[in-house]
């Protein structure tokens, strides 16, 4: 995994409620309407995140699963 | 079945010997553990009790298996917690399957500042035949009444008149409160018209409990396993843990559309055990099929009638919140009640169980909610990011702590509510904290904490003098005590082991009074000091 990756746990102790959050955004979208939020959702916090070498190691590591 | 369920007599209530209505300050419907844990906190601070059950035996099946923590120091508390301690089986080791392959596994170890461990599984009727056993200890302060029915209430101006029906005849007696301990289905509870609404799940689940001499596990340490999507049925989920006298639980999520009795027969459960367990021997012990929904009363406390445990809250089973939240209402009830019968508060005090102990309720439903949430996608999407979430979880450790197959019941913290101080002290623990167990020289802290208000005092300089009322505890030089509390602390401890007030060393004995002023829910009083 590319050393770029923060392998901390960054959510904790907000975890559960992060979940609970996006669940509760997708619910009720039938499929496509997810994904198309998916999609607004990933760019927006590839902006929070900004760091491109975080970017490039993040794409990677969720392209290998 | 394996375990025999003890028979308790009928036998011929006063009321019923021409001794007239009888008049107790409570009576308490059920005997389940919620009820019988109640009678024993109550005769703890002496309050006398009757209760009332329509039946005559402990809990048919293992029901609630899992206690927590806190539930094990109520229960030492309240006297049982060593057999408790000394029958359950202690986990430690967990390992988490999505499909056949093992995510991740963690080992729960012991925490030595702590006599009680993390939980232990024991079954059910265990927990009720030692809480009937304890209630012997209590001849003049606990009248335990098998097969009386509870089936009409009147509420009058000093009381509460119930009507009770028996197989020898019906009698009314009286109670200044009267405690609905009555389960999830509490009539009592349906008779006032009350509403208990919330989210109903449509997943059907199955419990079997197994009896295998053998355990399925590498070694001899008990282990819990729990798969996402199991190889060995359609099902989202399973469950397999064990209790005490070789019993394994197996829980076994089943569709929505599934037939509860139809998958409840022994020639559906009997292949699914054994494709979890492979080729060993094994008797099937108890089978129960459930659905679950995750509600609670607006109100827990009517005036005299107070509801407690399931008849007040019902939540989904993971996590192990049910019986263990149960207990700690018992907990937070018990004393306040007990002032209130003895003078020693305003009734008003009664109105902080129900703040109380609706946000402790609240923080259940909302955390068995989600793991039942996390358990049963509603939607492909749901699917989607739960399977993410179990891929990555593997390597990185955020992913991890999302996979959510129930939290671990923790207590709440009353903090910021009417009778915790506010918290002021810029260290130590915080107003509304569960008080931690801390070793002693000769034994653990929580042993030497309840029943009665305590100002615990830590360090030479936070010598102080407790108010009239309140008994003193002092330490000094106890690493213990200090690791968990801080050096030169004041803590004003509630009869339930949760700290009402914290100061540091050097506070005046003014603030410590009115701290318990507050504590006793006499808010109105407290700026007269």
């Amino acid at each position: 995994m590319s050393q770029n990756l923060d392998l901390r746990d960054r959510l904790h102790p907000h975890g559960d409620d992060f979940y609970e959050l996006l669940m509760a955004a997708h619910d009720g979208l039938e499929f496509d309407q997810s994904a198309a939020l998916n999609a607004r959702l990933v760019l927006i916090l590839a902006n929070e995140v900004g760091d491109i070498n975080s970017l490039t190691a993040a794409i990677e590591r969720a392209a290998a699963s | 079945m394996h375990y025999q369920n003890r028979k308790y007599p009928f036998r011929t209530p006063p009321e019923l010997m021409g001794e007239g209505r009888g008049r107790y300050p409570v009576a308490i419907i059920g005997a389940g553990p919620i009820g019988m844990a109640m009678a024993i906190d109550l005769a703890l601070h002496g309050i006398r009790s009757v209760i009332l059950d329509d039946n005559n035996m402990v809990s048919v099946g293992s029901r609630a298996i899992c206690w927590a923590k806190r539930t094990l120091e109520i229960f030492d508390r309240l006297g049982i917690g060593d057999r408790m301690l000394e029958k359950g089986v202690t986990w430690k080791v967990g390992r988490l399957f999505h499909g056949k392959e093992e995510v991740y596994n963690f080992d729960l170890l012991p925490d030595d500042a702590h006599k009680m461990p993390a939980f232990v599984n024991l079954q059910q009727y265990y927990v009720e035949e030692y809480l009937v056993d304890r209630i012997a200890d209590f001849p003049d302060l606990i009248d335990l009444r098998w097969l009386n029915k509870v089936t009409g209430e009147e509420i009058t101006d000093d009381g509460v008149a119930l009507h009770v029906k028996t197989s020898e005849g019906n009698y009314w007696l009286s109670a200044d409160y009267v405690l609905a301990c009555d389960g999830c289905k509490s009539q009592i509870r349906q008779r006032m018209g009350l509403a208990f609404e919330g989210q109903t799940f449509e997943e059907h689940f199955l419990i079997t409990d197994v009896e295998m001499p053998e355990p399925p596990f590498e070694s001899e340490t008990p282990e819990r396993w729990f798969w996402f999507k199991p190889p060995f049925h359609s099902g989202q989920s399973a469950l397999l843990h064990k209790q005490p006298d070789n019993i394994y639980r197996i829980d076994l999520q089943l569709g929505p559309d599934t037939d509860p009795t139809e998958e409840a027969k022994p020639e559906q459960v009997i292949p699914r055990v054994k494709q979890i367990i492979g080729d060993r021997d094994f008797k099937i012990d108890w089978v129960s099929v459930y659905s679950f929904t995750c509600a609670m009363l607006e109100k827990f406390v009517h005036g005299r009638i107070i509801f407690v445990g399931d008849s007040a809250h019902v939540v989904s089973p993971f996590g192990a919140r049910g019986g263990n939240g149960g207990i700690q209402d018992v907990d937070n009830l018990g004393w306040k009640l007990a002032a209130v019968l003895k003078g020693e508060a305003e009734p008003a005090l009664l109105e902080s169980y129900d703040e109380e102990r609706r946000h402790g309720a609240r923080e259940n439903i909302k955390n068995s909610a989600r793991a039942t949430n996390f358990m049963t996608p509603k939607s492909k999407m749901e699917a989607m990011f739960r399977d993410a979430v179990l891929n990555l979880a593997s390597d990185l450790p955020f992913a991890r702590r999302l996979v959510n197959s129930g939290r671990l019941s923790f207590p709440c913290s009353l903090e910021g509510f009417t009778l915790q101080s506010p918290h002021t002290a810029p260290r130590g623990l915080a107003p509304g904290t569960p008080c931690p167990d801390a070793p002693l020289e000769d034994g653990w802290l929580l042993n030497q904490l309840g029943k009665e208000f305590i100002l615990l005092t830590i360090g030479a300089r936070a010598k102080a003098l407790a108010p009239s009322g309140v008994k003193s505890l002092h330490f000094e030089n106890s690493p213990g005590v200090i690791a968990q509390y801080g050096d030169d602390m004041i803590y004003l401890i509630r009869p339930d082991q949760h700290i009402a007030a914290a100061f540091e060393a050097g506070t005046d004995s003014k603030a410590i009074e009115r701290a318990l002023v507050r504590a006793t829910g006499s808010l109105a009083l407290e700026t007269a000091i």
